[in-house]
């Protein structure tokens, strides 16, 4: 798991006097933050995947076709195939849809309800504050793969199950990162003044609380799709999330992988790759927002 | 200070009940029970007497009042009762795998160590250049990688050179054996999953230790180093690096909890039978004594590890005080 430092904001003046036009930023951008740029270049290129799979392959994800299989890489089938003759890079480009899908709903309902319960719980204070903090802990120690075990069992596998059980998780760890920035937030006059002209709580802390908080939840938003991309292959390669035969990375590396680990590594190797390459370019991007978000951070 | 370890202590009894009785509704939320996987297994017909018998023995035929209250007595008394699946105390069955991943923990957490505090340095002294690009490259994509995945690359690659090099394609032993009995044997099974999550788990530490010790460059006592013509080397070493272990402690101290916990899939990509195994099975068997026992433990492993390292924070920067 990789900890999220607690940020604190402070507003930029100087983007608001930028008068360069985007050619120049782009290029100054790959300068400064090259990592940053590889990363946005991967999360386009898998959006674009996810956009225009019909389009960029002959074959059919899920259909088998016993005389292909097990083909090794070649012209026909660029990656080769597997066990059910299935191409393997037609599977990975719709695969990012699987990721794609899995990865922002889980990021961005995870991160929307530690938004909003994170800035509750500053705003509230007191003992709603005390109560949270508390229930916030049992969900953080509570171990990611029983809640997963826990939720498959009772609900069945499949997408939606997999979305439910990686977005859990990751609310506490939002709304702890939220409310320490609300904390601050909290004590600025205007809220007081909002409370005074009479807006309900959740006014105040959809509209006036939450927009301020923005920074760390975009922060945390773009930290979460690559975990929750990384978290839905893991449970797809245990088999208890995506089922067959839905194209998905690590349910692509389950069964086949160890199997044919010797006479047919393909199989075992590109899918892994791919969540790699997806994972690696989400981190990176996100490590890019962070550092423009926070400038106490930006110098180093 | 004193008055904070006490309310830390206190602190944990919510967190551990509400870990119960969330643990304790999950597993009743799941459909059917042990009687029935036990006996009637996959549609077999089985008499109905017989499983109200097994339901009644293993107490899932009271009131659901009375085997939470049975199951918190149980935890606050060490007794943790018998495993509903297999009828072997609890303890027992989690004894024989808790060596496994405790060992794989440790080594794992040497591992990343050995890695992340080395890169991180260097990472840091090295700032923007392609040292430094290289460095957390290398980092991310430990973050990156699948553990998964990572073990069947390891396996693959360990077929592939053992087949070039000896002729003979060679694979990790399966059989755990005790490292007091067998070292080699131990670490040649060990070694493997430890670098694959160690190599993970690295990641987090390595950039912890590159930020930390970028912030602690800019102190003013190490450019008074500096200006007294101190070597380099005794400034990273001796100055800043100390100072700058603190966050790495904290990052470190938590992974550990992590691993003892959370090593379910490393353990099938290596077939391993650790707790991480230990776990799948007793929830796929609807095992409630076993599940509840596990998960309480790993959540107690998680709150009394994070206490620990907020203490020794504490003890090894005397600024930190805590009231």
């Amino acid at each position: 798991m990789s900890t999220v430092e607690e940020v604190q904001v402070h507003a930029g003046v100087e983007e608001l006097f930028d008068q360069r036009t985007w050619l120049q930023r782009a290029a100054n951008l790959a300068r400064k933050q090259p990592l940053g740029v590889f990363g946005g270049i991967v999360v386009v290129v898998m959006v674009f995947m996810a956009i225009f799979a019909p389009w960029l392959t002959p074959y059919n994800p899920e259909a088998n076709s016993f005389e292909h299989m097990l083909v090794p890489p070649g012209l026909d089938f660029l990656l080769g195939t597997d066990q059910f003759g299935r191409d393997l890079l037609t599977r990975i480009i719709y695969g990012a849809r699987t990721a794609l899908f899995v990865g922002t709903v889980a990021a961005g309902v995870g991160a929307f309800g530690g938004l909003v319960l994170g800035v509750g719980s500053a705003y509230f204070g007191g003992k709603i504050d005390l109560i949270f903090q508390r229930i916030m802990d049992v969900f953080m120690a509570f171990p990611l793969i029983i809640m997963a075990l826990a939720v498959v069992a009772i609900f069945g596998t499949g997408i939606q199950n997999v979305i439910f059980a990686i977005t859990i998780p990751f609310i506490p760890r939002c709304a702890r990162v939220v409310r320490s920035n609300a904390l601050a937030i909290r004590e600025i006059p205007y809220v007081d003044a909002a409370r005074a002209m009479g807006f309900s709580h959740t006014r105040i802390i959809l509209r006036h609380m939450a927009p301020n908080v923005m920074a760390p939840f975009l922060i945390m938003l773009t930290a979460f799709v690559g975990q929750a991309i990384l978290i839905e292959a893991s449970l797809s390669y245990l088999g208890l999330g995506v089922q067959e035969p839905t194209p998905a990375w690590g349910l692509m590396l389950q069964g086949g992988a160890e199997e044919y680990v010797e006479s047919a590594p393909w199989v075992a190797v590109f899918p892994g790759l791919a969540i790699t390459l997806a994972v690696f370019g989400f981190n990176l991007f996100g490590d890019a927002v962070r550092d423009t978000l926070d400038p106490r951070l930006r110098s180093q | 200070m004193y008055k904070y370890t006490i309310k830390r202590v206190l602190l944990m009894i919510p967190t551990l009940i509400g870990a119960a009785i969330l643990v304790f509704t999950l597993l009743r939320l799941i459909p059917g029970d042990v009687c029935m996987l036990r006996l009637a297994g996959e549609g077999a017909f089985v008499d109905q007497a017989a499983i109200d018998l097994c339901r009644i023995n293993t107490g899932i035929a009271d009131p659901f009042i009375v085997q939470f209250i049975r199951f918190l007595t149980g935890l606050f008394t060490f007794d943790f009762g018998t495993s509903m699946w297999t009828g072997q105390p609890v303890t027992h069955e989690i004894a024989l795998r808790f060596k496994l991943s405790l060992e794989i923990a440790i080594m794992a957490t040497v591992v990343s160590v050995a890695i992340s505090i080395p890169l991180g340095t260097i990472s840091a002294i090295k700032q923007n250049t392609w040292i430094d690009y290289v460095v957390r490259s290398f980092s991310i994509a430990g973050i990156a990688i699948p553990s998964f995945w990572l073990g069947i690359l390891i396996i693959l690659g360990l077929l592939i050179t053992t087949q070039a090099w000896f002729g003979q394609a060679w694979m990790p032993p399966i059989n755990y054996v005790s490292p007091f009995e067998d070292p080699v044997g131990n670490i040649a099974q060990l070694i493997w999953p430890a670098l694959a999550t160690g190599y993970r788990y690295s990641a987090v530490a390595t950039r912890m230790t590159r930020s930390a010790l970028l912030e602690v460059l800019r102190e003013d006592y190490v450019r008074t180093a500096r200006a007294k013509g101190l070597l380099e080397k005794v400034i990273i070493n001796r100055h800043a690096l100390k100072n700058a272990m603190l966050p790495v402690v904290t990052v470190i101290g938590i992974e550990f909890a992590f691993l003892m916990g959370g090593l379910v899939v490393t353990e099938q990509v290596f077939n391993l039978n650790g707790l991480g195994k230990l776990f799948v099975e007793s929830v796929t068997n609807q095992d409630y004594t076993m599940t509840q026992s596990l998960v309480m433990l790993v959540v107690l492993i998680f709150i009394v590890t994070n206490f620990v390292v907020d203490l020794f924070y504490a003890w090894l920067d005397p600024r930190i005080r805590y009231s």
